[in-house]
């Protein structure tokens, strides 16, 4: 899924202090999971924004709203009959549904309230770690299923670098180095020898280098 | 062998010859004279330069033009080049400038990570890893092609390089990961610095009998200590050095105004016993800003004269 972290309410409060009726508007999605614009969070933060505005002494209305999600036309659809009512949306979604939300509701005002951050795993509850940066063309397969390109600092594919040290990444020993991870692996597949495989220079036109990507499925379309 | 290039390290290797390489570190500014003065200190006593790429990502002047400056004094530079900072046009690009001055040497490595320097909020690139460098390298050399396929007019004559860390974790891939360098390409290799003398020598062992030795000129990478503190530093601090409790020991056993001294005498005696080691082909001898010191390193080693080759 995608984790976001909270922004810091100064920021927020920054974004919005001219505005007189404000949507916060969570996902029920990935930003539920990782509680940062679910439900529960569009209620703390919309608490704290009437708190703040009624300390400036200044009246404005705060509501709240979450839906299932703000990533499909459907879902935030659902606002279309209320949105009239504000002149500013917070969205705790991910960028993609700020955006998607400012797109469909194309003269409203609309500000993130997160930071959105990457793809992941909830190791633990309260930690997500990044597994998945998309580049669009999966080398997992060669790799005992460990990705180089987003868990090793420099996206080395033949590696490790030289700083590689007890298992640990050269830029912090909190951070497992992925070839250290990816030997392990390939050593517990008694695949070891692969490991003297060169991986050829990649193709990053599918990745961020490429612009804007797009997937087009006629099969799903039709 | 026969050298396929024009560089002197090459051809030194090739006549048989321990090779002996140092390197100077560019200035955090623009005045040539930082690079030539160093280089004056120690062009007699080497066949050829490193010049380092912006090492630990602290921002300094590039590479390629502190090469030119010694190529100019008649020095035979071995361009250091990093990955973090450049994508494959860059590298490319950069390689042939080097080669419009017949810049006959490239090392190729992967470069600390930024965080480490003066721009650590900045980006890296990583368009290619120093893997790849290698291949791209050999390939504009040997087939006299760009990587989009078309041909370069007047390919660049490199002997081309790469580093290796003995010492280095995953230790079960040590020697795979040299072996995976030579199959790309690399045609020499400077190692980490070496303190641990019998660690170095298991792998020594380890590359001859896979016969890497045949394949690829090793050179021993060898850095003085200035004192105990240096050495201690190095052992906790320095991701991937291997320095052993007894070298700590004896500098610190040492007087502080003799430290540097003895730290001179372990170089010494690391390089003549390391010279009788099958496979070592040569010594870089990095003294980090103590390069004043390789004329007596080279000296006491036993390396001096240096050959003349053509
Ligand atoms: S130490 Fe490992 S994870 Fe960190 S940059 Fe080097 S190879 Fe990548």
């Amino acid at each position: 899924m995608i984790v976001a972290d909270k922004k810091p309410i100064e920021e927020i409060i920054d974004e919005i202090k001219e505005h007189e009726r404000i949507l916060i508007l969570g996902c029920n999605e990935c930003v539920t999971v990782c509680e940062a614009g679910g439900k529960k969070e569009v209620g703390v933060l919309a608490s704290a924004l009437r708190m703040y505005f009624l300390n400036e002494g200044k009246e404005v209305k705060v509501d709240e709203k979450t839906l299932e999600r703000q990533c499909d036309h459907e879902y935030l659809e659902e606002i279309r009959s209320m949105i009239d009512q504000y002149d500013a949306v917070v969205s705790l979604a991910c960028g993609v549904g700020v955006q998607f939300t400012a797109e469909k509701y194309h003269s409203m005002p609309v500000y993130p309230g997160v930071n959105t951050c990457f793809m992941v795993v909830t190791e633990e509850r309260g930690l997500w770690t990044e597994r998945c940066q998309g580049c669009g063309e999966c080398i997992l397969a060669r790799t005992g299923a460990i990705c180089p390109v987003s868990r090793c600092a420099k996206r080395v594919l033949n590696g490790p670098c030289g700083g590689s040290t007890d298992g640990k990444c050269e830029i912090n020993k909190e951070i497992d180095c992925a070839w250290q991870l990816i030997v392990d692996r390939l050593k517990a597949l008694d695949r070891l020898d692969d490991y003297e495989k060169i991986s050829p220079l990649k193709d990053w036109s599918t990745d961020r280098a490429g612009g804007p990507r797009k997937v087009i499925r006629e099969d799903v379309q039709q | 062998m026969k050298p396929k290039t024009p560089s002197k390290l090459e051809k030194v290797l090739a006549a048989g010859h321990l090779a002996v390489t140092s390197e100077c570190g560019p200035p955090r500014g623009s005045d040539p004279e930082v690079i030539v003065k160093k280089a004056e200190l120690i062009k007699d006593h080497v066949d050829s330069v490193n010049i380092t790429d912006n090492q630990t990502s602290v921002t300094r002047m590039c590479s390629l033009a502190a090469c030119i400056r010694l190529k100019l004094l008649g020095l035979d530079p071995v361009l250091q080049m990093v990955t973090r900072d450049r994508n494959r046009i860059a590298l490319q690009s950069d390689i042939l400038g080097a080669a419009s001055f017949d810049i006959n040497n490239i090392l190729c490595l992967s470069g600390d990570h930024q965080s480490f320097g003066d721009c650590a909020t900045g980006q890296n690139v990583h368009d290619l890893d120093s893997m790849q460098l290698i291949q791209t390298i050999r390939h504009m050399r040997d087939e006299g092609k760009f990587l989009g396929g078309d041909d370069i007019k007047r390919p660049p004559e490199m002997f081309v390089g790469a580093a290796a860390n003995p010492f280095a974790d995953p230790f079960e891939i040590r020697v795979p990961r040299l072996a995976k360098k030579i199959a790309a390409g690399a045609e020499f290799i400077q190692t980490q610095c070496i303190y641990n003398l019998d660690k170095f020598e298991e792998w020594m062992k380890q590359v001859v009998d896979r016969g890497l030795h045949e394949k690829v000129s090793i050179l021993a990478g060898m850095t003085p200590m200035k004192s105990a503190g240096m050495a201690r530093y190095m052992k906790n601090r320095v991701p991937g050095m291997d320095v052993p409790d007894e070298v700590v020991k004896r500098l610190s056993d040492t007087p502080k105004e003799k430290q540097a001294e003895e730290g001179i005498n372990i170089c010494v005696e690391a390089i003549q016993r390391l010279k009788e080691v099958e496979g070592v082909r040569g010594f870089h001898v990095m003294a980090i800003e103590w390069e004043e010191k390789v004329p007596e390193i080279v000296e006491r080693s036993g390396l001096y004269p240096r050959p003349k080759v053509d």
